[in-house]
């Protein structure tokens, strides 16, 4: 079982957010066709290391798809070739022996190049601030179950909630728009009567601060969800769509 | 005001405005096929399209609802590009379920522009216009059944507004469902409902429109 194959690796390198960035190439023999992609970057890494040649800076933390750290432009698609993963749960048994790999980081206005590989992200942390929480001003705990919720919605919201804030649909999206992350977002709250109270104020800021970050405008190419690593689908964008309007239109 | 100031209320624009040229070119298709059975009748229809109160109001309300389409569509289109970053991936792929039209929405405006502007000069000016300014020929303004004879006897007409059909044919497969998805209107029962939707609508208008060429073609061409 234990197969290997060589790769050619082509890796943008920048040293800085205003630096000038350029592709290096590098061959890496004999990876294991069981080596997760991370784990052959690592490789690629104390090769350089051992050269004293400066590491290929990425992002990655849990590395079992739950974090949303790893990012990574692999081979025309955020998280590589695979569909439903994420980079770190994608394995060398996915390319041939021989095969180029590109690898680029995320390319869209709101996600700088920080070094290397790796972007700043935290355009989506200051979308959550804006409004993705429910404020803590519902008095006691209630008794668990007393709400009844409808299994459709709890299903939707749920399927919502599946993101993980990885940055893959403004990656992938030729609008540099970060829809489908806050209709996420907003769905996963908007479906839930805990949530209801706060729908309207919510959606406007979230969406707000989504478009002062420099987001794009939406036009419906669905390419976001086609690579969405969590399978989010773009219907919760129609629905963050409906709520602002219903919003705007109620004020 | 969140119809300029906000990205959906920008949606919301394009959506209402793409929406309301939609259903006029349902009209308009269902109107034409007229003159195939009936160049009297199609005629009648001119008359009463002519410069009559109703039909300049609704000259004014279509012709604002293209500017505001095109004027928001270029908006978005350079909005868009400067999101997307100054860097380019340098490997790019097709993602399954992306429709090409879905990424060339503004390509195609542009074309159905310049179709939108070869049909003013040639049907447009010579008879709302003239009725409207007085200059020109009095006679024909109402006579939309000579017009089109004028046009399409000449074959390179017919294959012109053919292949110029083609481009609405792809913004319309793509915009029909954006439209009613960038209102709102769309769950996961609806998705491919609304998708099926607007093919079917792209191509009963389309092919609505193309029959007048389609059908002068034969007829002058072949002679039957
Ligand atoms: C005047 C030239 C035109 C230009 C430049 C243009 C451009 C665009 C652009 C850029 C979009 C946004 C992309 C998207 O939402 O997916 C769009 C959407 C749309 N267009 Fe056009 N278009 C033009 C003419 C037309 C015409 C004549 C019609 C009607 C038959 C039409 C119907 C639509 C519809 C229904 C949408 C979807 C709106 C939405 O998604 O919210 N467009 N158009
Ligand atoms: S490293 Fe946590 S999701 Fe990939």
């Amino acid at each position: 079982m234990d197969k290997t194959i060589n790769v050619t690796l082509k890796v943008w390198r920048q040293a800085g957010p205003k630096a000038k960035g350029h592709f290096e190439t590098y061959k890496l023999d004999n990876i294991s066709t069981d080596a997760s992609f991370l784990e052959m970057m690592d490789i690629l890494n104390e090769k350089l290391i051992n050269e004293r040649k400066e590491p290929v800076a990425f992002d990655h933390d849990c590395r079992e798809g739950i974090c949303g750290m790893c990012s990574l432009y692999i081979n025309g698609h955020p998280h590589g070739p695979d569909s439903e993963i994420t980079t770190c749960q994608l394995h060398m048994r996915k390319f041939k022996d021989g095969e180029t790999i590109t690898i680029e980081p995320w390319r869209s206005a709101g996600f700088p190049v920080i070094k290397d590989l790796m972007v700043d992200r935290s355009a989506y942390d200051k979308i959550m601030q804006a409004g993705g929480f429910i404020s803590v001003t519902t008095g006691g705990v209630p008794d668990g179950n007393a709400i009844p919720i409808p299994k459709d919605k709890a299903d939707e919201a749920m399927d919502a909630a599946a993101c993980i804030g990885c940055g893959a649909c403004a990656a992938a999206c030729k609008n540099g728009s970060a829809m489908l992350f806050v209709s996420a977002k907003v769905s996963q709250l908007a479906l839930l009567p805990q949530g209801r109270v706060e729908a309207k104020r919510r959606v406007k800021a979230m969406l707000s601060k989504m478009d002062e970050l420099g987001f794009g405008n939406c036009t419906n190419t669905g390419a976001c969800a086609a690579e969405c690593p969590k399978a989010i689908s773009i219907t919760h964008i129609a629905r963050l769509n409906r709520e602002f309007i219903k919003a705007k239109l109620s004020d | 005001m969140w119809l300029i100031d906000s990205s959906v209320g920008r949606k919301f624009v394009m959506g209402i405005t793409g929406g309301f040229l939609v259903l006029f070119l349902l009209f308009h298709s269902i109107m034409n096929v007229v003159v195939v059975f009936s160049p009297e009748a199609y005629n009648a229809v001119c008359e009463f399209l002519g410069a009559n109160w109703y039909a300049i109001i609704g000259t004014l309300v279509l012709a604002a609802g293209v500017v505001i389409h095109f004027l928001y569509a270029a908006l978005l289109t350079v909005q868009n590009l400067r999101a997307r970053g100054r860097d380019r991936y340098a490997v790019t792929t097709r993602q399954e379920g992306v429709s090409w039209a879905s990424k060339n929405m503004f390509v195609l405006g542009i074309i159905i522009i310049g179709f939108l502007v070869l049909h003013l000069i040639q049907f447009w000016s010579k008879m709302q216009l003239v009725e409207l300014t007085g200059h020109g020929d009095h006679a024909l303004a109402a006579d939309g059944a000579y017009w089109i004879q004028h046009y399409f006897g000449q074959p390179v007409y017919c294959i012109v507004y053919i292949v110029l059909l083609c481009a609405l044919w792809f913004h319309l497969t793509h915009g029909v469902w954006s439209c009613l998805h960038s209102l709102g209107l769309d769950n996961k029962t609806w998705l491919p409902r609304i998708k099926a939707i607007a093919n079917v609508v792209a191509t009963i208008v389309v092919l609505l429109f193309m029959a007048v060429p389609v059908y002068y073609l034969i007829v002058n061409v072949f002679g039957i």
